[in-house]
């Protein structure tokens, strides 16, 4: 067992245990925190798969954009009185069940599964490669997704607007 | 890598898209479900990661995760200006009391 | 038969019916302005004078034949006015022939009439209808004498109609009172039972005619012609028999005989002018004049002219019994005149046609006479018609009673006046014709008693024995003006004078005085069975004496019968009436109740079946109408539950299928949020799932 294995093995605890906290979680601030916790794992992930661009840009958009989204609407709707309410669950046994069923076959799936797997390059930045794909051959997705960014930005800020009565 | 297989990390993923759906089909708070749905996109994109890394396909699998990512926060934003503006007609956040489109 | 055939032309005579034709136009259209104006006067001088000038052209036509010779009489003067129905063989045109049968007929017409109109000009002279009074005559006279002077057969039944028409309305001449109108109607509505009879004749005879390429309706063709017929047969029966029947059918309605004479008491509601012109001496008289005008025609159907005599003589016997009981004054004289009709049936059903052409003259004087004579007791009774209220009116009205017992004595067949001639040749002819029979003899014999027995038992109760009315009427009785009395002296006379045209041969012959008559008629009837006695010797001629000093006798004892019960009243009339419980009395009372038959046979059985085709037609008829409209409501009822219940339905299950669908659909919208993620994740799923089964993934 080597550093890595071991290091795969906490930060993989880590992360399944958060996103439990986020589904099992009592309070919307609780599954919001830990969501953090789930977020933070999934970049250590990307990190460890040697995506340390992808990691960091985790961190930044996710943890620190949406997250922090997340954590302001859920502070600006939450309320102190019906904290137990709002989270109730409904229908958890039938939930269990198709999660629980999902879960058993994808993951024998993907037990059985013939992976493809070529040699291992070492790891080396990233950065730099993503950046030229970007801009050369996935050109096209990267402007779309650009000017997606931009309708939603619009959408956010239309819908959140309060009702003008002209 | 020693042991570390690519099936560590699909199954990694899998756990998370399986908890993700948990909280999309059982919450009741529209933030949960929200999260949910952060949490599967987040399976996906850590399938996507060890494919490219396992695969030794180039970066597509990483730009796909950032576009996913891209895309994630679009959602995020207009999902959650949605969410404050059923907060502001419905004085609460909670689906199920979000029936007014009952047939 | 003549041997000249071309009738000579006369102009003339057209205006003999046309005057009184244009007499009554202006009296119809300008009466009432005229009576307003000018009074009745005017009206009666109008009237009296159109009749009185055809009197006379009548004359001068009469004159003019007496001057032809014998051969040429018999086809007459001839006035031909105008072509009237040129229809493929049938040709007739309105024209009038005078021959020695028509000059009779005109003679007694406008003679008796003209004398009638004069009287009525008294007698009306307090009705406010007066002027509609005349101009009804006037047309009358016209139709009358069309009929008689009609040169065809059509024409003829033009003249009957009319005639028809006119004792109609003048029978209902006084038409506020409904009684009067119905005896109107009887009168009419009889006559048209008859009158269908003469009109199948009429066709039956052209028609058999035509077949044999001689079809005519004119008189004097008809008389060439006929014996074409002599030996066909129609249905078994000989086709003169069968034409001559239907014709005398028309003849018993017209001239009320058994079966159809039930009008003519009836019709004497109408003015008594009225009876004593229509219902005496013309109108009735029309049958008699037919038979007489086609006398060859029946001379060959002798079963015919059995049937002619023998309704003849029976219908004398019924109206004698019944003039015997009646207390009515004109009804006696309307059962009288009924009675003495038959006889000249009688007289034409044994061939002796000349004999009942005289009768009919002679009886037109007497009989007019009466009818007059009545109607001037009535109008001093004030109008009392009862003769049990009668009695002793001898010397209050002299003219009327003298005038009244000459005409009796004359009905009754008293020796040397009138109706002694006529009815002597009539029995005379009943005994020796050879389609006569000692029966039939027998029977006007009798006949003769029971008319002089109830004649003077009238003239008992009403002239003679004391007066029985109220003391107010004796006080106003009083003797009919002069412009009345002098038309009855005339008839008087002419009752008794006109009898001695006719002399029999028994009497007159060793006298050497001639039957002017028979002569007179000869080219019209042919020779008669009087004109010469067969065997021509003395043993007939004592026959004929004979039996008419039995019928003198016979009628002596009718007389004394009368006076031993109305004068001496001894035996009372009352034995007689009670006799044998008063049946026998009841029954000629009540007309022997043929009225009343006829009422529940005819009357009725006509109204129930127009009852049962009323039925049929409600019930059949229009219950396949109805049940035809039923049956399209029901069919189109039940294209509406096709339409209502398939088509709609069709059309409604598509919408409420709809509509069920949706309201079932519609709890996929829960509007709950939690729903649809569930069913969007397992949308994805179960696409998965089958996109990796179908790929064959492992």
């Amino acid at each position: 067992m080597s550093v890595v294995t071991v290091a795969f093995y906490v930060i993989a605890v880590l992360t399944a245990g958060s996103a439990l906290g986020v589904a099992l979680g009592t309070s919307i601030v609780y599954s919001a925190f830990a969501l953090m916790g789930t977020l933070l794992g999934v970049a250590a992930t990307f990190v460890l798969l040697g995506a340390d661009f992808l990691g960091v840009v985790q961190l930044l958009v996710y943890v620190g954009g949406i997250l922090v989204l997340t954590l302001f609407a859920v502070m600006l709707t939450h309320r102190i009185a019906d904290v137990h309410v709002s989270n109730r669950a409904v229908g958890r046994p039938l939930g269990v069940v198709l999660v629980g069923g999902v879960c058993v076959y994808l993951v024998r799936v993907a037990l059985r599964a013939h992976w493809v797997v070529r040699a291992p390059v070492a790891p080396g930045p990233t950065i730099y490669g993503v950046g030229d794909a970007f801009l050369t051959e996935y050109l096209l997705p990267f402007e779309v997704a650009s000017v997606v960014l931009l309708a939603a930005l619009i959408a956010a800020v239309v819908i959140s607007r309060k009702e003008v009565r002209g | 890598m020693g042991e570390l297989a690519v099936t560590h990390f699909v199954v990694l993923a899998t756990v998370l898209f399986a908890l993700g759906l948990f909280c999309v089909v059982t919450r009741r708070n529209a933030l949960g479900i929200l999260m949910g749905i952060e949490l599967i996109l987040n399976a996906a994109n850590v399938n996507y990661v060890a494919f490219a890394r396992y695969a030794q396909t180039g970066y597509d699998g990483q730009l796909f995760a950032i576009v996913v990512i891209m895309l994630a926060a679009a959602e995020a934003a207009i999902g959650l200006a949605i969410v404050l503006g059923i907060y502001r007609s419905f004085e609460t956040i909670d689906v199920e009391a979000t029936d007014r489109l009952r047939g | 038969m003549s041997a000249v055939d071309h009738p000579t032309p006369a102009a003339y005579v057209a205006l003999i019916p046309l005057l009184p034709l244009a007499g009554a136009a202006v009296l119809g259209l300008f009466g009432a302005r005229l009576q307003q104006r000018l009074g009745k006067a005017a009206i009666g001088w109008l009237a009296c004078a159109t009749v009185g000038a055809a009197f006379l052209l009548a004359v001068v036509a009469f004159v003019q034949l007496l001057g032809m010779p014998p051969e040429a009489r018999g086809a007459g003067l001839l006035a031909d006015l105008f072509p009237w129905i040129h229809v493929g063989t049938l040709r007739v045109d309105v024209a009038f022939a005078v021959d020695p049968l028509s000059a009779v007929m005109i003679l007694v017409v406008t003679g008796i009439g003209g004398l009638i109109h004069l009287y009525a000009t008294g007698y009306m002279h307090d009705d406010p209808g007066f002027w509609r009074f005349f101009a009804y005559l006037n047309l009358f006279t016209f139709a009358m004498l069309t009929l008689v002077l009609g040169d065809s057969l059509l024409l003829l039944f033009v003249g009957w109609e009319g005639v028809g028409f006119c004792s109609w309305a003048l029978i209902s001449f006084w038409h506020k009172d409904p009684a009067n109108a119905r005896a109107g109607n009887k009168a009419f509505i009889v006559n048209r039972v008859g009158d269908f009879g003469f009109v199948l004749g009429i066709f039956l005879l052209f028609w058999t005619l035509d077949a044999h390429g001689h079809g005519t309706l004119l008189f004097r063709e008809l008389r060439t012609v006929a014996p074409a017929l002599a030996g066909e047969r129609l249905w078994g029966v000989a086709v003169p028999t069968l034409v001559t029947l239907l014709l005398f059918v028309g003849a018993t309605g017209k001239s009320a005989q058994i079966p159809l004479y039930v009008w003519l008491p009836d019709a004497m509601a109408g003015p008594t002018p009225v009876s004593a012109l229509i219902h005496a001496a013309t109108m009735v008289t029309a049958g008699i004049y037919m038979i007489g005008r086609l006398n060859f025609l029946f001379t060959m159907a002798p079963a015919t002219l059995w049937v002619v005599a023998c309704v003849g003589a029976a219908t004398a016997l019924l109206a004698a019994t019944i003039a015997v009981a009646q207390n009515d004054i004109k009804k006696v004289l309307a059962y009288s005149t009924v009675s003495q009709l038959g006889y000249m049936f009688l007289a034409m059903g044994v061939g002796a046609y000349g004999a009942g052409i005289f009768h009919l003259m002679t009886h037109a004087f007497f009989k007019a006479c009466l009818f007059l004579g009545s109607g001037s007791v009535i109008h001093a009774m004030g109008g009392e018609q009862d003769m049990r209220k009668m009695g002793g009116l001898w010397a209050k009205l002299p003219a009327t009673g003298k005038t009244f017992l000459i005409a009796t004595l004359a009905i009754t067949g008293c020796p040397f006046l009138a109706g002694f001639f006529s009815k002597d040749a009539i029995l005379w002819a009943a005994y020796a014709s050879p389609h006569g029979h000692v029966g039939l003899w027998a029977l006007g014999t009798a006949v003769a008693g029971l008319t002089a027995f109830y004649m003077f038992r009238q003239v008992f109760m009403v002239f003679f024995g004391e007066c029985r009315a109220d003391p107010h009427v004796q006080h106003h009785l009083h003797e009919s003006p002069a412009v009345m009395t002098v038309p009855l002296w005339v008839l008087a006379a002419g009752s008794i004078v006109a009898g001695y045209l006719g002399v029999p041969h028994a009497l007159g012959g060793p006298v050497g005085i001639p039957h002017l008559f028979e002569r007179w008629l000869e080219p019209v009837t042919g020779p008669q069975v009087l004109a010469e006695p067969a065997g021509a010797g003395s043993g007939e001629v004592g026959v004929e004496l004979a039996l008419m000093a039995v019928s003198v006798a016979v009628a002596a004892a009718g007389v004394l019968l009368a006076w031993l019960l109305y004068v001496r009243r001894r035996p009372d009339p009352a034995v007689f009436s009670a006799a044998l419980g008063g049946v026998p009395y009841r029954l000629v009372l009540n007309k022997w109740y043929v009225d009343e038959l006829y009422q529940a046979v005819f009357v009725r059985g006509t109204l129930a079946l127009a009852a049962l085709t009323a039925w049929f037609d409600r019930w059949v008829i229009d219950g396949l109408v109805n049940g035809a409209a039923a049956a399209v409501r029901g069919v189109s009822a039940l294209a509406g539950l096709f339409d209502r219940w398939v088509v709609d339905g069709a059309v409604n299950v598509v919408a409420d299928g709809t509509y069920v669908v949706g309201r079932r659909l519609r709890r996929l919208q829960t509007g709950a949020v939690t729903t649809y993620l569930y069913v969007i994740v397992l949308g994805v799923l179960g696409s998965v799932a089958l996109w990796w089964s179908w790929a064959g993934a492992s």
